[in-house]
């Protein structure tokens, strides 16, 4: 019996995880959201829809995705065994399009003919362009000015699809305002709208589906840690922005009490600088932003901070509402890694296993840096590869002084 | 007797609209709100609504967006707003003042806090635009002990079934919005308003006031054919944006856009 079984009964009928979560909108988009839970509580447990949802992820996607034993690094690292689920090696290259393709066929269900999504690094905004491409959506993504600059690739990537990218000017030009605009649209076109959000915030039902579309990572790791080494791993490892791929590997592991694990956010140039992007590791208070209640950098006025990570994926100043209960909890230990740690992981497993991780993922990496020498070699640690790097590439040569 | 319920309860017996003007606080920079306050209540202004500047406005368009920027330049926190409230309760002690905004200021400060301050400095009702009545289980009674009011929004999209709801939660008055949309979005659809309020007399007692759209006279006579009462900010807002680097023509300007809607509520006659 887990002491935490209670988790996962969550969340409840209006959309809490114990404090955090719920539903702050303003109140023309109640009726949407009201719609939407229903239509997927309808569909949740449905065998027709699970079955549709799982021949996509299997042959639109490629899952299952492997677990890899990085045995060089490992070596390296000298301790545990690390593992890579290596979402990375997903149709798009990241995690995001398991909760896309979710959310498409929610879309389709609604006969909404037009979809919107915001994107930070842009891999969810890559994703949802790929899935209205295939089902003949129209699509817009909103996208901060600034990752608009620093992920030009990715912008590129859903012009070609057939997307409208939508560079957003107010406020700090990253993710969140991103978020406010996608929002805004909603509101103004909800009629003919389906709203894809990213990540595992938002009103509800938006948390708990995108929790959902994103646990077959979780489940598959799961089964393939007995299958590679007969038993579960000992410390799962991933990476916290709003937090959907760590809350997709994690969910399905809750009630192993005896799996410990981590959820890394963007430490920036260092939590004592207050330039980061960690709310949960560094303790930011409790605040209310994109429809949840949550922990939110904000300074005394109750203004949204500025955050700063070199992952345009993580720079957002919130984070998930069950990731939240979680620290509370104690179910998950959060933690930051830093700029500099980050580029060394991801320089590293580039050159040791030949594997370019996305700069999100290496986050996850740097901490497994961190964890691994401290146990022993019959020790498992399974780390999200949550996505690629080549995004990166024109990132990582910015600063190693190279222009492209 | 709260002084919203007293000013519609004034205005009821003469027949007439409430006009409602929406100001960002601290735009273009604290020092002007207050005088701007007694100006709107010189032009015929019967409730006042003040924005609580937020760095996410978003239910909002890009002008109130942007005076919010304009506001937070200058650092304007709910502290000042209840400095400001105060200072202009010295000179008129009637006018019901109402703060609209988000939570998030709010909960930073803490509610309890929040209600105390709002209801010593002299504010009459609170509209918190991202929580519906299903998350106020815990502000709604806090501010009802000060006798605060909470208002509450109605969309387009709004059921029958959740519009007795938020009646049932709502006080002070209703704000029905008139577009699906941000603020300072468009023009609203008079005819498409009336067929949403009618069903919402039958609901509630509670004065139904519109906002969204409401640009000038006509725009606000031909609402004050349905409503009790019309709500302007972006019509207003966008005047003080234009004169923002003179700040000494912002109270005239917003004279006349207001008396202009005054004077054709008031050719409107009693209901």
């Amino acid at each position: 019996m887990s002491k935490f079984s209670d988790l996962t009964r969550l969340p409840d009928a209006r959309g809490h995880f114990g404090p955090y979560g719920g539903r702050f909108v303003s109140e023309t988009l109640s009726f949407a959201l009201d719609d939407l839970e229903k239509t997927y509580m309808s569909l949740r447990d449905d065998p027709d829809f699970q079955a549709e949802f799982d021949y996509d992820l299997a042959h639109y996607v490629g899952r299952p995705s492997p677990l890899y034993h990085a045995e060089r690094w490992s070596r390296k690292l000298g301790g545990a065994r690390v593992w890579l689920k290596r979402e990375d090696l997903n149709h798009t290259g990241a995690h995001k399009v398991n909760n896309t393709i979710g959310q498409a066929l929610l879309a389709k269900k609604s006969g909404k003919p037009r979809v919107i999504a915001e994107t930070g690094a842009g891999q969810h905004g890559v994703a949802t362009a790929t899935v209205a491409a295939r089902l003949g959506l129209e699509c817009e993504v909103y996208m901060g000015a600034e990752d608009v600059e620093r992920q030009k690739l990715n912008v590129y990537r859903m012009r070609l699809l057939g997307a409208n990218v939508i560079p957003v000017e107010s406020g700090t030009r990253t993710l969140k305002d991103a978020m406010n605009e996608a929002l805004r649209d909603w509101v103004t076109n909800v009629d003919n709208t389906f709203y894809i959000i990213g990540t595992v915030a938002g009103p509800h039902p938006y948390p708990m589906l995108v929790r959902d579309f994103n646990a077959v990572v979780g489940r598959e790791a799961r089964r393939q840690s007995f299958e590679e080494f007969g038993k579960l791993p000992d410390a799962l490892i991933a990476c916290v922005g709003g937090g959907s791929n760590a809350m997709g590997l994690f969910y399905p592991f809750v009630e192993d009490d005896e799996v410990v694990m981590y959820g890394v956010e963007a430490g920036g140039d260092g939590i004592e600088t207050g330039r980061h992007a960690a709310p949960l590791s560094s303790n930011a208070p409790r605040g209310v932003l994109h429809g949840n209640r949550t922990y939110l950098m904000s300074d005394e006025g109750g203004q949204v901070s500025h955050t700063h990570s070199i992952s345009a994926g993580l720079d957002y100043p919130g984070v998930g509402p069950e990731h939240a209960l979680w620290k509370d909890v104690g179910r998950v230990n959060y933690v930051a890694a830093n700029d500099d740690a980050v580029l060394e992981a991801f320089r590293e497993l580039t050159h040791i296993e030949g594997i370019m991780p996305a700069l999100e993922s290496a986050h996850a990496l740097a901490y497994a840096k961190v964890l691994a020498p401290t146990l022993g070699p019959d020790r498992n640690i399974v780390v999200n590869l949550s996505g690629r790097g080549d995004k990166d590439i024109l990132t990582v040569a910015k600063l190693d002084g190279i222009n492209i | 007797m709260n002084r919203i319920d007293q000013r519609f309860a004034a205005l009821k017996a003469d027949g007439r609209r409430a006009l409602i003007p929406f100001i960002t606080a601290g735009d273009p920079a604290p020092d002007y709100t207050v005088g701007f306050m007694h100006a709107m209540v010189e032009a015929g202004a019967d409730i006042l609504e003040l924005g609580v500047p937020f760095s996410d406005p978003m239910a909002d368009g890009p002008v109130i967006q942007k005076a919010c920027e304009r506001a937070l330049k200058h650092d304007v926190r709910l502290i000042h707003l209840f400095e400001m409230v105060r200072e202009f309760r010295e000179r008129d002690q009637d006018t019901p003042v109402v703060l609209m905004g988000y939570l998030n200021p709010v909960e930073r400060i803490g509610l309890d806090a929040f209600a105390d301050q709002a209801a010593a400095a002299g504010v009459d009702g609170v509209l918190t635009v991202d929580m519906p009545p299903e998350e106020a289980d815990e502000f709604g009674p806090i501010l009802k002990a000060r006798g605060l009011a909470s208002i509450f929004l109605v969309a387009p999209t709004t059921s029958h079934e959740r519009a007795a709801t938020i009646c049932a939660h709502g006080e002070g008055y209703l704000y029905y919005v008139a577009l699906k949309g941000v603020t300072g979005a468009a023009t609203l659809n008079a005819e498409e308003v009336a067929s949403h309020l009618a069903p919402l007399r039958e609901l509630t007692e509670l004065p139904l006031c519109v906002g969204f759209g409401i640009r000038d006279g006509a725009s606000a006579a031909k609402v004050g054919e349905v409503a009790d009462g019309v709500i302007v900010g972006s019509a207003l807002v966008s005047r003080i944006a234009a004169n923002a680097e003179q700040p000494e023509r912002i109270a005239g300007e917003l004279k006349v856009v207001l008396s202009e809607m005054r004077e054709a509520l008031d050719a409107l006659g009693g209901h």
